[in-house]
């Protein structure tokens, strides 16, 4: 395997904007996470998704509300 | 960083290109729009950058020589302004969806699209644009280098073709522009759209088309023009009849430098240079277990863009990973060209494109063989 699987939070976006938003949003409130390559399980294509540990999820969603972000999908994911 | 997406754009450039630019925004004013010196100034450059890409394209008239943001306005000011319903157009699988969705657009007010497939290499038929012709085919759109695949299109063939049959022929120069020889002239295309900040090593934020003397476009934009100004339609001459708004001249200056630079340096070093970084890229990956190569790697014109998977990984896995763990700048997905990943057969997970630059060191290929050998090792484990 190229790296060892982990359970992640991961976030798609309809736009690159709202995941650079979320990015922003998400380091000021201190979170952890980075911007990924969107998973193929997920999309096919390209765009960016959100990756962070699984137990940021509900931060996460505040996040996202308060950002008046709306994304595509928010998935817990063995990437 | 060692940085393996040139085909995204060229983020190594020669630094006369930010001085350039730098200078210009502290030496000129608004291009056209006035007399006094700073506006002279920066019409001077804008003019000199016209005369530069006009001698690199093979133009025969700077003054045809319009500027856009990029590539993807020139392919719109060049597709809708040529064509229209009732018209027929023939372009190829190789196609970004820079030419692919203005296209797509127009077919639902009316034109009518063949696009020629291509093979699992990547490859078109060329007896497939005589096969296509229709009693309404206007035009032919094409690439001149796939941007996945780095597979070429021989422009001179489909320009004896286009004007056996007296059809316009846009050609997409994007990838190859400052790179391979692109000759508006020899090659007979009615408008060639290139951008400024891949092959040419400007900023991003120029671009442009060069329109044949014969060529009629309809504007896609109309607007501020520095000329006519009481009249109510937008002028029609060249340059200013395609470039509604204030030109980019800081960015044009940097264009400028770049194109400068490229034939100081002379084209055709810069491309045997950065194809011989490809190639041993190439030697280095094909035979590693897991690794699928796709294109036509071996064909002696193409550009130094090389796609790959690895195993059944997810693309974009193995990109993230060679960032991450190695440094190493790639590009995963779908490089906005469906229709290729279709022909190849990577539309659920894309590729892995490493592009390169004459400026990237052997050095820096070594350590991408190494990595991807790295990768493939823990696929495959002995």
């Amino acid at each position: 395997m190229l790296r060892k699987p982990q359970l992640r939070l991961v976030i798609t976006f309809h736009t690159t904007a709202e995941a650079l938003k979320t990015e922003k949003l998400a380091r000021e409130q201190g979170l952890e996470g980075r911007l990924i390559p969107v998973p193929q399980v997920l999309s096919a294509g390209c765009g960016l998704a959100w990756s962070a540990p699984p137990e940021t999820q509900a931060a996460m969603e505040t996040v996202l509300e308060r950002g008046n972000i709306h994304p595509q999908q928010i998935i817990q994911l063995t990437i | 960083m060692i940085y393996l997406d040139a085909a995204a754009t060229s983020f190594l450039k020669p630094p006369c290109v930010a001085q350039a630019v730098v200078d210009a925004m502290h030496t000129v004013g608004s291009p056209g729009r006035g007399a006094h010196p700073l506006t002279l100034a920066a019409s001077r450059t804008v003019w000199a950058c016209r005369e530069a890409v006009a001698e690199l394209l093979g133009a025969t008239d700077p003054a045809r020589v319009c500027f856009t943001p990029n590539s993807t306005v020139a392919l719109n000011t060049a597709i809708c302004g040529l064509y229209g319903p009732g018209d027929h157009v023939i372009t190829t699988a190789l196609e970004h969806n820079s030419v692919l969705r203005p296209l797509y657009r127009l077919e639902e007010q009316g034109l009518e699209v063949t696009i020629l497939s291509a093979d699992e290499t990547g490859n078109i038929d060329y007896g497939d644009f005589t096969r296509a012709l229709r009693p309404n085919t206007r035009g032919v759109v094409c690439t001149h280098a796939s941007n996945v695949t780095g597979n070429t299109l021989d422009l001179g063939r489909i320009g004896a073709f286009c004007r056996a049959h007296g059809l316009t022929f846009v050609v997409d120069a994007s990838q190859s522009a400052g790179v391979l020889d692109v000759n508006q002239q020899a090659v007979g295309a009615s408008v060639v759209c290139f951008t400024g900040h891949k092959g040419l090593l400007g900023p991003q934020g120029t671009g442009g088309l060069s329109v044949a003397p014969d060529v009629t476009l309809r504007p896609f934009v109309v607007g501020g023009s520095g000329v006519h100004s009481y009249d109510r339609r937008h002028p029609q001459d060249l340059p200013e009849g395609l470039e509604a708004g204030t030109l980019n001249a800081h960015g044009l200056a940097g264009l400028l430098a770049g194109i400068t630079y490229v034939k100081e340096q002379g084209r055709e070093n810069l491309y045997r240079k950065e194809m011989e970084l490809a190639r041993t890229f190439v030697n280095g990956v094909r035979d590693l277990p897991g690794v699928t190569l796709y294109g036509d790697v071996d064909a002696p014109h193409r550009t130094a863009v090389v796609s790959l998977n690895l195993g059944e990984e997810d693309a974009g896995a193995v990109a993230d990973v060679l960032a991450q763990e190695f440094g190493i700048c790639t590009r995963a997905g779908a490089h906005c060209a469906p229709l290729i990943h279709e022909a190849l057969g990577t539309s659920a997970r894309g590729a892995v494109r490493f592009s390169f630059s004459h400026l990237n060191t052997p050095q820096e290929v070594a350590q991408a063989v190494d990595a991807v050998a790295d990768l493939a090792r823990r696929l495959s484990p002995i």
